[in-house]
């Protein structure tokens, strides 16, 4: 099982929209919520009214600020299991509880063989995997594999729910080896890139990057303060087929006289 | 990386018995122990008994350590389960010669029965270090040396020990075999640390992110305000400065003290002197490997801060 | 290669599904709660529900850890202990009630001003604030005094609607969105799902706010303004706009006041008001008759320019005229605001011209034919695609009103409100402006055992409208609608507890509180609040003798009570989100929806709603009891749901009314109504005709549809008021004239604020202070309540403390770097903190996560909890009082006309505190024996584990 399918039918996976992520934490507690009685159940929590509260997730949104010249915008940035085409956190695995599934790719660990070793978690360049101390066994995302095959849910919840939890539409899941899927034209369209692509592990969830209009946001700028962004305030300048004349009260008056009296 | 405690207790007490496995064997085949009737097998016990607490003490880093079992099935491509492997199949031939030699019986076997433990041992310290080696997501760890030096630990942890319980007999040859085993895995893991000073895999936050070389990153929130098992399991790190003194301490007692020790040995007193040379050797090791933990940066800290790996 | 196994792809979300209403915020999404064995195991968002189209936010989704929370209260309690030791002793239900109602019957006998009844974070705000009236005493409101009642009343004196809940952006059709001083609000997934539409389109947001976060995180362009000054950007956007003569001159004339004529004769006691004919229509100046006409006629060509005579002899000037004058004036060019707001001239100028384009070269047209108020038929509907939203970065400083209402200007002189890409309301609105809504509780209205006259809450449209006792002096105890806070539409609940007990203006005998975790995070200066709680007259009595709180959880608030009603969770119990309250609207869509039980308690607890219907039977108030004195409603609280009836015809529910339930809206009672709720999802939408679904404050259409469905009082259009008559009205009794003046010490003050047209004026604590030099503010985590999540498992992994956001500038001047401990410090005191550095954040504010810091003791959170050691809150740094101006007077730390609590006026200075450490105040473990232990450690979802392979 450890070994890996030569290449799977389907290639399943989320698109992420970074250019929408408000950071809302949404499909972080929606995974919990549904695989914590799921297939992945129970993702357990430690100390969870202590000092030290910590647990069991599959889903987890990072905030950073990021600026390149020019451009400067607070990046929310949601990362789960990747379900890479050569995942070295299945090949790794000693006894074969981890596995990539031939028909969609989807990665997924068997809870009832894992001797919980960890090794896989530290195969996984993206720090995907989780470890529950309760359970004894690895942890990760499922691409909700207990939802999207499920024929007791209603057709158009069979997504991850994280994805139906989404609120911004910022996730999208879908078949990346179908070019005219959605998520594949997303990210033929919008610069999809793959996560730490230069690892080379393949992963098929695919991020759109955040968009870098011809207004970037400007850092403050504020007189008086021994503040000068490190970037430098950016701001862009006033198209010319905008600009308008300037006027007085005089000329507005008679502008608006002559408006009505049209 | 967060190290296990259990983890560094398997690999350092593995490594000796295998270590001290591989020489014994070797010795016997080139006919230099000394006759007695209970050196081979004592020796072996010892080697044997090394081993097996190690490999016990690493089930007890499992979730489920009544599953260990399942772990010997991924041997085409598991790193993990090739030790395994390897080192149940070592006990086979390792376990006749304990027979052979409990019972002080001759057999021509015995010689076969020596290469095929070396063999096996050997092969368990490398699948060993390749576990770590074989690790792409730690520069520190997935370097060629890593294996030879778990290696190279082994035997000169063996070699020390086959010194001190071959001083009773007032050998001097296992006292060489040390310091040459032992020099030879300072000066590989002096290199190690040279090869892993300032480099590093060219991992950068950018890389992770998605984001063009020049731009600046830094975290604004992280996704748990506390420490969670990734942060903890990957994220954990010595600091320079502490490593810097580590480093001194595991050379120091790994190294110094059993080298000096083990010359001054040749001139006297070899099994107090000896005796000491394990002791410190044992705890450089424990600190050797520490820090091999310690130092490891493991690629996912992208995420939480680390700007390169 | 060996077989993969297989994995049980069939196992059912649970075994039964009910769907309601979450409640862990004010959104109001519907739900579906999937159960299994009884057992919550999975929530998601209803899919036909129109709030939250099936998505689910961050905190409902943890909805299971909400329910299933270790500080729920179990039963009623009765206070043993001093108060804040937490000794309480259980008692039963009928004992509890027995108590209040022995407490709340001799006030009501003696004097029911001696009752202040305040409701919080409330959603029944119809059945409170009637129980209220019914009962007779003056002192009841909710939340909105400390929450943003700046942007109700800013709307809805201006243009008859509002931000907060009230509208949305028109999200399908607007191409540029500008949003002010928001990091999550009520309306939380409708503005993400608005905020994914507008991405998906293209169009382009821009957001002004001094943090880059959230939905600021992902605008286009992020305008990081300095606290406290969005009206002299927003005058310098509308100074562009007549600068440049891009202005909807059409939708001005049609629509709003600006042709008014408004008499100029200063010193009189007609200066400023509007010059009206005699039978009071407003006049203007009509250009094709050359004289005056009704400036609310149709057909005529009113003149927005020019000072014309009045047949008294004085002159008048349109509405028009005078605004060109002010926002033209040198007082709002770019380059005066620029440094004040930190907002470069340039980016000001571009932005305005970019509103402009968009309104006027990238309009809309709709082939939507409609009728106007005066019955003029237009074949077309032209929409402006440029639309906003504020919340409470606008009105959480002492200048929102005014600040919003020149975002509205701005919106109006684009021509954007209610047109296709602008903002929409949502039904029940528009309303009149201001609303034909007056206060009620003067002091001639209050009499023992007698209802009060009409509800509490409304828009004063003069001081005629004041509630005053006959010498002038505040009537109720919040000094809601007193001369301190003139239109307080929504009451001032941040200064019940401090009034109280300082017996100013008067002592009360029971404070009866619901919902607000008033000893903590929802009041300003904790500490004092703490203080007042626990303060003990000469006679070693509490000056605030009775306290009755309904809470269902551990909260800080819980241990200062006396009597503990404890609610049940939102899982629980049977609510109505009303109509005649804060409805569920879409623009489109009238609707109204019921929270019902999906859960049985298993604890000894009852849903507040029952309780106080039970109280109000006990207590005998008219509305509650039959004749013969006997309960009006046995059923309890679903009875009163569906059997109330506020008007004939009208009650609680607008859904399925009627005996056969095809009624919408206006109907008789039907039994079988929250049967028919149930089937359809637990809500209930009408949805309006399209040619009725744009200018509804002048779409005939609408105004006969809203009349007849009774969601509409008048068939008058509403008519924006540019400038707005009342507030002129209170500045004349400032400056002398009219029968009802304010005190000397109010009359600047009056004078100064009640300015009929926006402007802007510093926050009153910076003009009160010096040596300050920051502002500091704070944002709502997207995935938490106020306090309520930190008694979340799951929410408080992700944030269990907060640290001081603060701009690298200020980190380098003070010298510290991340997780450095500070002290910062106001007027009022001092907090310890940790700060992270950050660049997306205005350079002269830092900010914090709001709520976060917890009082040991509470919510069943260990002593050593991050919450209570590292978290901490800014409210122990605002102070509930202004420093005393002239004359020792110390006003309320609020907006000077609605009450509104200023709480991001806060100025503070930092410095970086010694060492490491721990929070600081830190203040006494509140005891919590009453309370279960908290488990170790959480395996939720074991119980459902099947085979998975
Ligand atoms: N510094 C600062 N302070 C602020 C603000 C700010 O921005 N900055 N914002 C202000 C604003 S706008 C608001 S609205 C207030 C909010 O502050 P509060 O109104 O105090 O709101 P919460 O803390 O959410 O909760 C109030 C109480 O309701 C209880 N509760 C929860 N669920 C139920 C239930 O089902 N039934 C009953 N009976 N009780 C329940 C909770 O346990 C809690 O004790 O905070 C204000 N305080
Ligand atoms: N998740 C979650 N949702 C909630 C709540 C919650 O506690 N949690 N609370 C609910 C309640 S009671 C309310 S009132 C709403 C409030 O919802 P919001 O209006 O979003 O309230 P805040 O989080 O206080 O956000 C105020 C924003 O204004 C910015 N700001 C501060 N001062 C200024 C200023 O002078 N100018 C400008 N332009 N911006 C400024 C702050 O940086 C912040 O981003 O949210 C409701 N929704
Ligand atoms: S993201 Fe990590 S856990 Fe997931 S498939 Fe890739 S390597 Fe494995
Ligand atoms: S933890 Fe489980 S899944 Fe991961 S490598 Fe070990 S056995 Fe395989
Ligand atoms: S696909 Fe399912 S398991 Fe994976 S992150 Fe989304 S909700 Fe969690
Ligand atoms: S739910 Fe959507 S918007 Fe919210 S954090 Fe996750 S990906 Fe981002
Ligand atoms: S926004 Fe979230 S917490 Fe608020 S009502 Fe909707 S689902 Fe519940
Ligand atoms: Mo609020």
């Amino acid at each position: 099982m450890t070994s890996l399918p030569a290449c799977t039918d389907k290639k399943l996976g989320l698109s992420i929209d970074l250019d929408i992520c408000v950071g809302c934490q949404a499909c972080v507690t929606s995974c919990k919520e549904w695989n914590t009685g799921g297939y992945s159940a129970p993702l357990s929590d430690h100390d969870p009214y202590g000092a030290d509260p910590s647990g069991a997730w599959l889903n987890r949104v990072h905030s950073f600020e990021v600026s390149e010249p020019g451009w400067a915008r607070t990046l929310h940035f949601p990362r789960s299991c990747l379900h890479c085409e050569s995942p070295e956190c299945v090949t790794v695995c000693p006894t074969g509880a981890s596995y990539k599934r031939t028909e969609d790719g989807i990665v997924l660990v068997n809870p009832d063989t894992c001797i919980g070793c960890k090794l896989c978690s530290w195969a996984c360049p993206y720090g995907a995997r989780e470890y529950d101390h309760d359970d004894g066994v690895m942890k990760k995302c499922t691409l909700c594999v207990d939802r999207i095959y499920n024929d007791t849910l209603p057709e158009e919840d069979r997504v991850p729910a994280c994805v139906r939890a989404c609120p911004t539409g910022a996730r999208a899941f879908g078949d990346f080896a179908d070019p005219d899927s959605a998520v594949s034209r997303a990210a033929e369209e919008r610069g999809g890139f793959d996560l730490l692509k230069e690892f080379g592990i393949g992963p098929v969830n695919t991020y759109l990057p955040p968009r870098r209009g011809p207004a970037a946001q400007a850092n403050p700028h504020q007189p008086g303060h021994p503040a000068t962004s490190p970037n430098g305030a950016r701001v862009a300048p006033l198209p010319a087929s905008l600009a308008k004349p300037g006027g007085t009260l005089e000329k507005l008056f008679a502008w608006a006289d002559r408006a009505l009296t049209r | 990386m967060n190290p296990a405690y259990s983890v560094i207790f398997f690999t350092t007490a593995s490594g000796a018995g295998y270590g001290l496995l591989v020489w014994l064997c070797l010795a016997e085949v080139a006919g230099l122990l000394p006759d007695h009737r209970w050196l081979p097998f004592g020796t072996l016990a010892l080697a044997l008994a090394l081993a097996t607490a190690g490999l016990l003490s690493s089930t007890f880093h499992l979730g489920h350590p009544e599953r260990a079992w399942r772990a010997l099935s991924q041997w085409r491509s598991s790193w993990l389960s090739r030790e395994g492997v390897a080192a149940l199949a070592t006990y086979v031939p390792a376990g006749l010669l304990g027979l052979i030699w409990l019972f002080g019986l001759s057999s021509p076997l015995v010689p076969v029965l020596c290469l095929l433990s070396v063999a096996g041992a050997v092969a368990t310290v490398w699948c060993t270090g390749m576990i770590y080696g074989s690790l792409r997501t730690i520069h520190q760890w997935n370097q060629p040396l890593v294996p030879v030096i778990y290696l190279a630990l082994a035997a000169a942890s063996g070699a020390v020990l086959l010194a001190l319980i071959l001083s009773v007999w007032g050998l001097v040859w296992p006292a060489l075999l040390a310091l040459v085993a032992l020099g030879a895995a300072l000066a590989l893991k002096l290199a190690y640390f040279a090869r892993i000073d300032g480099s590093s895999a060219g991992y950068t936050v950018q890389m992770a992110l998605g984001l063009s070389p020049d731009a600046r990153v830094r975290v604004l929130d992280p996704p748990h305000s506390r420490p969670n098992f990734v942060m903890r399991e990957m994220g954990y790190q010595v600091g320079r400065r502490h490593a810097t003194r580590l480093r001194r301490i595991a050379l120091g007692a790994l190294f110094g003290a059993p080298l000096v020790l083990i010359v001054v040995s040749l001139f006297g007193f070899a099994p107090a002197l000896l005796t000491l040379a394990v002791l410190s050797l044992a705890l450089g090791l424990i600190v050797e490997r520490w820090l091999f933990f310690a130092e490891a940066r493991h690629v996912s800290m992208l995420y939480y801060g680390q700007s390169e790996a | 290669m060996p077989s993969q196994p297989k994995v049980a792809m069939d196992i059912p979300a649970g075994d039964t599904m009910r769907q309601t209403t979450c409640y862990i915020c004010a959104c109001r999404c519907g739900i579906n709660v999937h159960l299994k064995d009884g057992k919550v195991k999975y929530i998601e968002g209803n899919r036909n529900h129109p709030v939250n189209k099936g998505v689910l936010c961050g905190k409902g989704s943890a909805g299971i850890m909400q329910h299933y929370s270790p500080a729920r209260l179990r039963a009623p309690m009765k206070r043993v202990g001093p108060r804040g030791s937490g000794q309480f002793e259980e008692i039963s239900w009928d004992e509890a009630l027995e108590l209040a109602t022995d407490w709340l019957g001799s006030v009501r006998k003696k004097d029911p001003r001696k009752l202040a009844f305040f409701t919080g974070r409330d959603q029944s705000q119809s059945l409170t604030g009637f129980w209220a009236m019914q009962y007779g005493t003056p002192n009841f409101a909710a939340h909105g005094g400390f929450c943003s009642v700046n942007m109700a009343a800013g709307g809805l004196y201006t243009f008859g609607g509002a931000f907060w809940e009230f509208g949305d952006p028109d999200w399908d059709l607007t191409k540029y969105f500008v949003l002010f001083g928001v990091a999550e609000d009520h309306a939380s997934n409708p503005i993400k799902i608005g905020i994914g539409k507008l991405k998906a389109r293209g169009a382009k947001i821009v957001s002004v706010n001094p943090v880059r976060t959230g939905y600021n995180a992902v605008a286009d362009e992020w305008v990081g303004i300095r606290p406290g000054t969005d009206g002299l950007f927003v005058g310098a956007l509308i100074h562009e706009l007549f600068r440049t003569e891009q202005i909807d001159l059409d939708y001005l004339v049609r629509y709003t006041n600006a042709p008014w004529l408004v008499i100029d004769a200063p010193g009189t006691a007609r200066d400023g008001l509007f010059a009206r004919d005699a039978s009071g229509n407003p006049l203007a100046w009509d250009t094709a008759k050359g004289g005056l006409v009704n400036g609310k006629a149709a057909g005529i060509t009113p003149a927005l320019t020019g000072r014309r005579d009045l047949p008294d002899g004085s002159t008048a000037r349109p509405v028009f005229e005078l605004m060109a004058e002010r926002y033209m004036g040198g007082d709002y060019t770019p380059e005066a605001v620029e440094d004040r707001t930190g907002v470069p001239a340039d980016q000001i100028r571009r932005i305005a011209a970019e509103l402009a384009h968009v309104a006027f070269q990238e309009e809309i047209v709709l082939d939507r034919p409609w009728t106007d108020w005066a019955g003029r038929r237009h074949d077309k509907m032209i929409g402006r695609p440029v639309s906003m939203h504020a919340m409470r970065g606008i009105s959480a400083h002492s200048n929102g009103f005014q600040t919003c209402r020149m975002i509205h200007l701005l919106q109006i002189l684009l021509g954007s409100i209610d047109s296709p890409g602008g903002f929409r309301y949502k039904p029940p609105y528009p309303k009149q402006t201001p609303p034909n809504l007056l206060p009620h509780g003067a002091s001639g209205d209050i009499k023992p055992e007698m209802p009060l006259g009409g509800p509490h809450l409304g828009f004063p449209h003069g001081p005629e409208h004041l509630l005053l006792d006959d010498a002038g002096q505040p009537s109720r105890l919040d000094k809601g609608f007193s001369w301190d806070a003139p239109m307080s539409a929504h009451g001032l609940m941040h200064m019940v507890i401090n009034n109280a007990a300082t017996r100013d203006p008067y002592g009360i005998d029971v404070l009866f509180m619901y919902m607000a975790n008033m000893a903590w995070n929802s009041s300003m200066n904790v500490p004092g609040t703490l203080d007042a709680l626990t303060a003990k007259d000469d006679a070693g009595n509490y000056k605030i003798p009775k306290i009755i709180y309904s809470d269902a959880y551990y909260s800080e608030t819980v241990p200062f009570a006396d009597l503990i009603l404890p609610d049940t969770t939102y899982l629980e119990r049977w609510d109505c989100i009303s109509l005649l309250d804060r409805p569920i609207s879409e623009p489109e869509l009238v609707a109204d929806a019921i929270r019902q039980p999906v859960v049985t308690p298993d604890r000894n607890v009852r849903g507040f709603q029952e309780v106080l219907i039970d109280l109000g039977a006990r207590l005998k108030l008219p509305k509650f009891v039959n004749e013969d004195g006997s309960p009006k409603y046995p059923g309890g609280y679903p009875d009163y749901i569906v059997n109330h009836e506020r008007k004939p015809g009208i009650g609680p529910l607008a859904g399925f009314r009627g005996a056969d339930g095809e009624d919408s809206c206006v109907g008789a009672p039907n039994p079988d109504q929250l049967d028919k709720y149930i089937e359809n999802g637990a809500f209930f939408g009408l949805h309006m005709a399209p040619e009725h679904a744009y200018f509804r404050h002048a779409n005939r259409g609408y105004l006969d549809w809203g009349i007849e469905k009774g969601i509409r009082m008048s068939a008058e259009p509403t008519i924006f008021q540019l400038y707005s008559e009342p507030l002129q009205k209170f500045r004349l009794a400032a400056q002398g004239h009219g029968d009802r003046q304010p005190p000397e010490r109010a009359r600047d003050r009056i004078r100064a604020h009640f300015d009929p047209l926006p402007f802007w004026y510093p926050p009153l604590e910076e003009q009160a202070v010096s040596g300050y030099p920051l502002h500091a503010i704070t944002q709502r985590p997207m995935h938490m309540y106020h306090s309520w999540g930190s008694q979340n498992a799951w929410l408080r992994q992700i944030t269990a403390a907060n640290r001081l956001y603060i701009h690298d500038s200020v980190g380098a001047q003070i010298g510290v770097v991340d997780d450095d401990w500070v002290w910062l410090r106001s007027h009022l005191g001092r907090v310890k903190c940790q700060v992270r550095l950050m660049e997306g954040v205005n350079p002269l504010t830092v900010w914090t996560w709001n709520a976060i810091g917890k009082r040991k003791g509470a919510w069943g959170l260990d002593d050593d909890a991050p919450e209570s050691n590292q978290g901490f809150l800014l409210n122990h740094l605002i102070s509930e009082l202004l420093p005393a101006g002239g004359g020792g007077y110390r006003y309320s730390n609020s907006d000077p006309i609605t009450g509104q609590a200023a709480w991001f006026d806060l100025r503070v200075a930092i410095e970086k505190a010694d060492g490491a450490g721990e929070t600081e105040p830190r203040f006494e473990p509140l005891g919590h024996a009453s309370q279960p232990p908290s488990p170790r450690k959480l395996a939720f979802g074991r119980s459902f584990r099947k085979a998975r392979t």
